[in-house]
Parts: structure tokens; C-alpha cells; sequence
């Protein structure tokens, strides 16, 4: 076996050795990619389907389409592996023995166990149910358990969840609060001016994100969809032709120094396969046809800048291919507490503007009262502050000590703390999500919408959206007797009584007027590219078609408005709110980039926070403690500085360190050597995976990559 | 030979607790629970032995309400064979655990049992050492290393005490509870995990094994422990000793 030492030199990625074999290992593992199966039913039938995809390749291959081939460094490693379509034996350049990872088979994987990802997988197993058909869907999680690491205000609007399970009453979801008053104030130092509320809560509720998401978890199972928490999605597997079709998961077991512990367990591939077919109907083998034709499904739904999502738009230039702008962002740190019975108000919502922020800082703050004598309470900062001085942590601790604010929590203690970023961009920012294997979904895509501050409806419903263009190709390839590319379809329309399939044909146009889907239009459009073995453009068509879209697009333009400043940005926003009504025929455009934004440490000055009294305000370790994060202290730091020295060159004395300061869980640390210069230390154990390093660092040295499943923080009702 | 492994459901080590408003005990709604990890190691240590060809068959026991299934389902992803759940609701303290253990020990006859030493929520370390005195068997608790020897029917332990490690030779069948250093217990890997799916559990409740779980011990009140209090500076020695004598009473 080749040692890695030419492809080590070339790449600048990653500290430790087990980090430069991250590449490496996803070399190996692609090997053995795309070998066709047969499975049990195999039967004619899946031999003539096969013939008819494009996206089997039926030779095993050893050149595979590697996951860095487009990049300048691993042209000479395609070489090398025999990229020209050689029959022998790869070489595999991954010092870990054998690259080969144990693989499952699953008709879709969904990485991510949070609303979007949940919606999908509920989706998925309802269509089949409906069908009479049966796919199997795998959902991995990389948080203990499902809900750990999901945290959010949370204000939830349950439109979609009505779409996807309209008995969620019955079924004893955890939304109970319904919004009771809607509060809006602008702070300064001392007082607080109440506004008249912009958003409209009506029917809205005050929930726990996290436990909403572990009940649908436990919904999805009844369903079905094996969910694996515990698992970290942290590679993508590609075939020959670049398509994606499937993740690996992490190695579990790997020790600091990247030698294998006496537990190590090589990553598992959960892959997308050659469906068997089941059953003989017309519509379940046009349905199964439809989803084999969109290709091995792989969904990606990691929440806001997904780690996988991410490498996904920059390789298939999905931002570039619509002509999005960059996304923006915002850390939002929350606190729940349990506050004194006389003080709480379930359903009250305030939101602020205003102190403690300065003018030149989009942000504010919520405050929302939940069950249970429990109140969410949090700052949200946007990430395109210019001051570097500034530390979102300090600010939210400043906060609670507002006057309006102070009363509420006093007598009241914390019960949990987390952090996460969120998008900012909306419309403007969303990129183009499918690619051949799959597409993106949810907040990895970027469907918040910024002014009503919520994020979760859009989410789900864009995770169910993707399920029903399938349906339109099913549509399209039944009502237009097509499949002449598939002799399988004939015979079986042959076999069927002209009556039952009539009837059939009708059932499924009524659901689809039912589902408000653009139909035969989005199916043939499908059906079209689809055949070109490319991709589900139809998604595209149907999202844009879809409420998600609309809101996404009356929304867009107040948050950009506030890069020109507060009160620019609140007299437009008064104009697009109570002129244009959404219908202003210009959209304004996002600033620089959020790490551009920062400027040097020289032109501001030092920020004085006051210290934490340990009763409203909390030093960081306190506050950890309370995200009940850990993480497996012996493995490979899952932070990455793509060039060791830019701390110490360039983040320390132009910018003065801003990662020790914006990162809510205090795992960038500078500290002092022997020699007395400071030396960045990485508290990877703290890390509450909210990625604000890997967006907000000036030079973008930090990548945050998914460290071993299990580990992050341990959220319940946040 | 067939060995028997305890595993308990309890609140995950990292987990920040909280005591219940009423003070009757903790915060459990909502909590993330795992497996014991003494409990881990424990299974580690018997799959150890299993794949070194001394063992047929490690079955995994647990007493617990319905949920702790999946702490079994765990158990069994890491490589048990079979599973027990004995169900009960309320509080098992541990003679009633170790009476129950007694109860399947007459049904199982395995040749080893493996517990861990004790569990994170209530730190009793008492039901290993209770099960061995209810059957009769050696115990070698507190083992940090375990050599099975089969033909002489007799397993070496060395146990962590105060004063150093002890060595001791215990015949079977024996009960051997772990500590820490014994082992790094394994991930249970996804395919693994799909496995022990179909993986056989048994279950009991205490009526069906004749045990009276009903215990004698009731708890009273559970309270967060006092708030630390900031020190005090004093200035000279007298002024120690006053403080010590008169302020703290320990002089």
C-alpha cells in the first residue's frame, strides 16, 4: 500500500495526520462505490431498469470519480489510480488499512435528524404508504440522541406540520403554548420603548425545537425510517460520473495523535441503490422508477452551514448556478431559565432591538415564555459586525441585566444554555439545492425567513416539497404512457385491466391537485432532464411554486436594508412593510461577506465587559456546563486550521484574536508558551458545533468538520 | 459456559442535573439516559472473554421501567447475545435487584456474572457484592484485570483497593464487578445496531420470579448539595485558630 507523503505536501489541510487522511480516505472509499447488487427480487425486472439508468455504471471501476479530482492538488493522484478507466486494482492511498468501510444499502439517506430532515423522511414513508410501495430511509444524526443538537427561539408557526401530520394535536406533540401578547421594544441603556409590533403570531406557539423534533423522531420511527443518532455523516461518496451516492461515517475510536485506539470501528457507507422492485402495480413501479430515476437519493439537512452541505455547493457550483449571493449569518446564544410562577406568562413573546447593541450591529434579542414556569431568553448578533472586539457571549450576559428584562429572570435559575448560527440571506442567498444524487434541504440550503425570525416552517416543508416532485415524475411517466425507455413498464401495463389503471390515473391527479403541485408541467420538465441522467431540476420548479417561496420572497429585502445602518435600515423596512407590502420591485443586495466584514483591530478599541455576577450573568464555563456538552477528550481536534501559522500571523496581530471572543463555548484560547508568545489552543471538547469559526474567521483558516458521533452538546428544551 | 452481565438505565454521565422542585429526587423527564458506563466496561469485558473462545454466550440483564429496553438494545448492538428485561416500575433499590438476580441465576445457571461496580445515579456499589452473598459465589469486586482460566475452572482478579492492587483466585461460578481501567468498551457500529434488532429478549416481572421488591430503605428528601462559600483571608495564625475554634468548630 502507497503511503500518502506527495498527496500530504500538497494539501494544506489539516494539523494532525488523521485529518490528511480525511482526502485520502475518501479516495479509498469511492473505489468501491458502484458496484451493481442484486437483491432478492431481482427478476427480470431490475435488469431491464438497470439497462434504462444512466446512473449505474455497471463496471466496477477503479478510477473513480474522486471527491478532490476537480481540484488542481489530486490531478496527479487521478493519474496515478488510474483514472483512464483501467481494469486493475486502485491503489489505495489512505494510510488506515484498506479503506473499505462496511457499507448499507437504503433507498434514501437523509443526514440530519432535525425538522427538515425529519419532514422528508415522514413524507417519504407516507407517499409509500399510499402507493402501497416500500422504500427504506435512513435518517444518521450526529448528536447522541435526536434533538440534542437542536436549538431554536422557538416561535413555531405549524403550517407545514398541519401539511404533514394534521393530527399532530391528537397525537400529543409538545406545542402547547399558544402565543398569548406580542411584544416589540427598542432598548437603550436604562429603558425600554415598546413599538408596535411588526410580526403577526396570531396562531403561532412558543415550543422547545429540540423536543418538537424528538417527538417527530419518535413519529419517523412509527413510520419506519431508521434514524441511527450517534453517527456523524463526515465524508460524501461519489461514483464515476460525480454523482453523489451516499455518505460514510466517521471512524469512531481514533486517538489524538491519529492511531487507532483499542475500540477503533472503521465509518460505515450508507449508500443509495438499484431498487428491487415489489409488488406488480403500475403505479408502484412508475413511483419506484421515478425515485430509482432521481437518482440514489442523498439529502442533506445539517442545519445552517452544513459541513457537508457546504463542500456540496462548492463542488457542484450551486450558488453560481442561479446567481445567489453569498449567505449571511447571525449567532443566536439562548439561555432557558425556570423563573418564579408570579413572573411568567406562557405565550408572551417580546422581541428588542436596540442596546446592547450599537447602531452599526444588526441584532436583538427575544424573550419567550414557555411551559412549565420556563422562558427562552436570547441574543442574536448578526455576523457581519465590524468591531472585533465584540464578543456576542458578553453581550447576551450584558443584556440580562437591562432593567425591562433584569425582573423577569431574577429568583429564576438557568436550566440550559446553547448557541447556534443562523441564516440571514433568504432569498437572495438560497442556492440552486439539487445535485446529481440528491439535494439540500432545510437551513443547509438557507430558507429562514429573516424578518419573522422563524426558520422551521420553511424548513419542513422544503424536506416534504422534495418528495412530492417525485410524485410528479410518477405522474408524468404514467399519464404519458412513456416508458418506452422501459420494456418493464409495457409488460406490466399490459398485464393490467384498462379499468383499474383508469382509475388509478384519476386518483393520482386528484392528489395532486390536492398537493397543489404544478403536476405535468414540473414531471415533464423532470421527466426531460432526467433522462439526460442529470438531475431533479423539477424540486427547483416546485419550490419556487410553493408558499416557501412566497414568503421567502416578500421577506427579502429587510435585512439588507440594515447594512446601510439602524435607521436606514428601519425606514426601508417601514416601506417595505407598510407601502410595498413585499411587492417592491427591487431587491437589495447583501454587503461584503460576513468574514470580510471585520475590520482590523486598530481601528477600534478594546470593549470593557463587566464581570459576571454568577446570578444574572455567567462566566463561559459556567455557561457550558450547562449545554451539557463532551466530547471523547482522546480524538483528533475536529477544528482545522487549514494554515497553523495564520493565528499567530495574522488572526492575533491584525484582528486580536476574534475567534477568542465570538466563539460562545471559549475553545479558541490564546495562551502564553514558555517563551512568553501566544500560542493559539484549540478546546475542541468545548465546541458547541455552531460553526461561527468556520464563517466568521477573517481569513477563513477554520474548518469546522464533524467530529466522532455522540459528542456536541445535549439540548432538551432549547 | 454462559455469563451474565448487568446493565443499568441511568442519566448520562455528562448530563448537568437538576433536583426535582418537590425534592423528591431528580430531574428525569427530558434527560438524556444512556448505559451505565461501569456497566459498559462490564460487557466489554465478558464479549472479551467470549471471543477468547472461554465463553458460549453473553446474556444482558437489565431491571427497569419499559424504557430501559434500549439500553439493552445497546447492549446487544455491542454484542450480547440475548437480552433480559425485568420490568418494574418504582425504585429497585439493590437487595431487590440482587434478589431478582438470584431468581434468573436459578432459571440462566450462568457460569460467571459481571456487573459494574456501581451505578452513577445513586453510587450504591452494593448489588454485585449482595448478589454474590444471595448465591453463595466468590466475588473479586473492584477488577481492573480478569484472566478466566478454564480448565481449572477459576478466575484470577485484581482488584483496586485502598492500599494497592490485590490478587485474588476465585472459583466458578463467581461474581466480578468492574472498574475503570479494565477496559475501553467498543462502539456498537450501525450494522451492528440493525442487528441486534432481531436480537431475542426475555422478559420477567418480579411476580413471575417470586420477588418481593418492596424495600425497607424510603427516600426522604434529595437537596442539591450547599453552595460553596467564597473563602476568607485572615491575616495572622490567632486569628486562624479563632476562626477555626470558634466560627467552623472543628477544634
Amino acid at each position: 500500500m502507497n503511503r500518502l507523503v506527495s498527496f500530504r505536501s500538497k494539501s494544506r489541510i489539516g494539523t494532525t495526520p488523521c485529518s490528511s487522511s480525511f482526502y485520502a480516505r475518501l479516495l479509498g472509499s469511492s473505489i468501491d462505490a458502484s458496484r451493481t447488487r442484486s437483491t432478492a427480487n431481482a427478476s427480470d425486472s431490475l435488469a431491464t431498469v438497470s439497462r434504462c439508468s444512466s446512473l449505474v455504471p455497471a463496471r466496477t471501476l477503479t478510477g473513480s470519480s474522486l471527491f478532490g479530482s476537480r481540484n488542481g492538488s489530486s490531478a496527479r493522484l487521478s493519474n496515478l489510480t488510474g483514472h483512464g478507466g483501467s481494469q486493475g486494482v486502485a491503489r489505495r492511498f489512505c494510510s488506515d488499512a484498506a479503506a473499505e468501510r462496511e457499507s448499507m444499502e437504503y433507498d434514501v439517506v437523509i443526514v440530519g435528524a432535525g425538522p427538515a430532515g425529519l419532514s422528508a423522511a415522514i413524507r417519504l414513508k407516507q407517499l409509500c404508504g399510499e402507493k402501497g410501495v416500500d422504500l427504506s430511509v435512513c435518517v444518521v444524526e450526529k448528536g447522541a440522541e435526536v434533538g440534542a443538537h437542536i436549538i431554536s427561539g422557538n416561535v413555531f408557526e405549524p403550517r407545514a406540520l398541519d401539511e404533514l401530520l394534521p393530527e399532530w394535536e391528537k397525537e400529543e406533540a409538545p406545542i402547547s403554548v399558544s402565543v398569548s401578547s406580542d411584544k416589540f421594544w427598542f432598548l437603550t441603556k436604562d429603558r425600554a420603548f415598546s413599538l408596535p409590533s411588526p410580526f403577526d403570531n396570531k396562531n403561532n406557539y412558543v415550543i422547545s425545537l429540540s423536543q418538537l423534533v424528538r417527538w417527530m423522531g419518535s413519529k419517523a420511527e412509527e413510520y419506519g425510517v431508521e434514524i441511527y443518532p450517534g453517527f456523524a455523516a463526515s465524508e460524501i461518496l461519489c461514483d464515476d460520473n460525480g454523482s453523489v451516492i451516499g455518505i460514510g461515517t466517521n471512524d469512531m475510536g481514533v486517538a489524538k495523535n491519529g492511531s487507532k485506539k483499542e475500540n477503533f470501528q472503521r465509518g460505515v457507507a450508507l449508500k443509495g441503490v438499484s431498487l428491487a422492485f415489489s409488488g406488480n402495480k403500475m403505479i408502484q413501479c412508475c413511483f419506484m422508477r421515478a425515485i430509482k430515476l432521481a437518482g440514489r437519493v442523498t439529502l442533506f439537512a445539517e442545519g445552517c452551514r452544513g459541513s457537508l452541505s457546504e463542500k456540496i455547493i462548492k463542488k457542484y457550483h450551486l450558488r453560481e448556478k442561479r446567481n445567489a449571493q453569498h449567505q449571511t449569518y447571525a449567532l443566536g446564544i439562548k439561555e432557558v431559565w425556570e423563573i418564579d410562577e408570579s413572573k411568567h406568562q406562557p405565550g408572551a413573546v417580546i422581541h428588542t432591538l436596540g442596546w446592547p447593541l450599537d447602531q452599526k450591529t444588526y441584532g436583538g434579542s427575544f424573550l419567550y415564555h414557555m411551559s412549565e414556569r420556563q422562558v427562552a431568553i436570547g441574543l442574536v448578533v448578526a455576523l457581519n459586525y465590524k468591531n472585533p472586539y465584540l464578543s456576542p457571549y458578553e453581550e447576551f450576559q450584558k443584556l440580562k441585566h437591562h432593567p425591562a428584562i433584569k425582573p423577569i429572570l431574577e429568583d429564576g435559575t438557568v436550566i440550559q444554555y446553547g448557541a447556534r448560527t443562523l441564516n440571514e440571506g433568504g432569498i437572495q442567498s438560497v442556492p440552486y439545492p439539487v445535485f446529481p444524487g440528491g439535494a439540500i434541504i432545510g437551513c443547509s440550503a438557507g430558507f429562514l425567513n429573516v424578518p419573522k425570525i422563524k426558520g422551521t416552517h420553511t424548513a419542513m416543508k422544503s424536506g416534504m416539497r422534495y418528495l412530492l416532485h417525485v410524485l410528479a415524475i410518477t405522474v408524468f411517466v404514467l399519464l404519458s404512457g412513456i416508458p418506452a425507455s422501459s420494456s418493464f413498464c409495457i409488460n406490466e401495463y399490459k398485464k393490467k385491466e384498462s379499468q383499474n389503471v383508469r382509475s388509478k390515473e384519476l386518483s393520482i391527479k386528484s392528489f395532486l391537485c390536492f398537493c397543489n403541485c404544478p403536476g405535468m408541467l414540473a414531471a415533464e420538465a423532470a421527466f426531460g432532464t432526467l433522462l439526460e441522467g442529470s438531475n431533479l431540476d423539477s424540486y427547483w420548479t416546485t419550490l419556487q411554486n410553493s408558499w416557501v417561496w412566497e414568503e421567502l420572497h416578500k421577506a427579502r429585502n429587510y435585512r439588507p436594508a440594515f447594512d446601510h445602518g439602524f435607521i436606514p435600515g428601519m425606514a426601508i423596512s417601514a416601506v417595505e412593510h407598510y407601502l410595498f407590502r413585499g411587492k417592491s420591485p427591487f431587491t437589495l443586495k447583501h454587503g461584503k461577506p460576513d468574514h470580510e466584514a471585520t475590520n482590523v483591530a486598530r481601528s477600534h478599541s478594546p470593549i470593557e465587559y463587566p464581570k459576571p455576577d454568577g446570578v444574572l450573568s455567567f462566566d463561559v464555563p459556567t455557561s457550558l456546563h450547562r449545554s451539557n456538552t463532551n466530547h471523547d477528550h482522546d480524538q483528533p481536534a475536529h477544528l482545522k486550521l487549514r494554515d497553523p501559522e495564520m493565528p499567530t500571523q495574522v488572526n492575533l496581530p491584525e484582528y486580536d484574536g476574534p475567534e477568542s471572543r465570538y466563539c460562545p463555548a471559549r475553545v479558541y484560547e490564546y495562551v502564553p508558551e514558555e517563551s512568553g508568545q501566544l500560542k493559539l489552543q484549540i478546546n475542541a471538547q468545548n465546541c458547541l458545533h455552531c460553526k461561527a469559526c468556520d464563517i466568521k474567521d477573517p481569513k477563513q483558516n477554520i474548518e469546522w468538520t464533524v467530529p466522532e458521533g455522540g459528542g456536541g452538546p445535549g439540548y432538551s428544551v432549547m | 459456559m454462559k455469563i451474565m452481565v448487568a446493565v443499568k438505565r441511568v442519566i448520562d454521565y455528562a448530563v448537568k442535573i437538576r433536583v426535582k422542585a418537590d425534592k423528591s429526587g431528580v430531574e428525569t423527564q427530558n434527560v438524556k439516559m444512556s448505559m451505565n458506563p461501569f456497566c459498559e466496561i462490564a460487557l466489554e469485558e465478558a464479549l472479551r472473554i467470549k471471543e477468547a473462545g472461554l465463553a458460549s454466550e453473553v446474556v444482558a440483564v437489565t431491571m427497569g421501567p419499559k424504557q430501559s429496553i434500549d439500553t439493552l438494545r445497546t447492549g446487544l448492538a455491542m454484542g450480547a447475545d440475548r437480552g433480559i428485561h425485568v420490568e418494574a416500575t418504582g425504585d429497585l433499590f439493590p437487595l431487590a435487584v440482587a434478589k431478582l438476580f438470584k431468581a434468573l441465576v436459578e432459571i440462566e445457571k450462568p457460569g460467571l456474572i459481571i456487573l459494574g461496580k456501581q451505578a452513577i445515579d445513586n453510587d450504591c456499589n452494593q448489588t454485585g457484592q449482595m448478589v454474590a452473598g444471595l448465591l453463595g459465589w466468590p466475588q473479586g469486586t473492584f477488577a481492573s484485570k480478569v484472566v478466566l482460566d478454564k480448565e481449572k475452572q477459576e478466575v484470577m482478579v485484581d482488584r483496586e483497593v485502598d492500599g494497592g492492587l490485590e490478587t485474588v483466585c476465585l472459583n466458578l461460578p463467581a461474581v466480578i464487578t468492574t472498574d475503570l481501567r479494565l477496559n475501553q468498551p467498543r462502539y456498537a457500529t450501525l450494522p451492528n445496531i440493525m442487528k441486534a434488532k432481531s436480537k431475542p429478549v426475555k422478559k420477567y416481572t418480579p411476580e413471575e420470579l417470586n420477588v418481593a421488591t418492596k424495600s425497607d430503605l424510603e427516600v426522604v428528601e434529595v437537596t442539591e448539595p450547599p453552595k460553596r462559600k467564597a473563602g476568607v483571608l485572615v491575616s495572622s495564625v490567632d486569628e486562624l485558630i479563632d476562626k477555626l475554634k470558634n466560627e467552623a468548630h472543628v477544634i
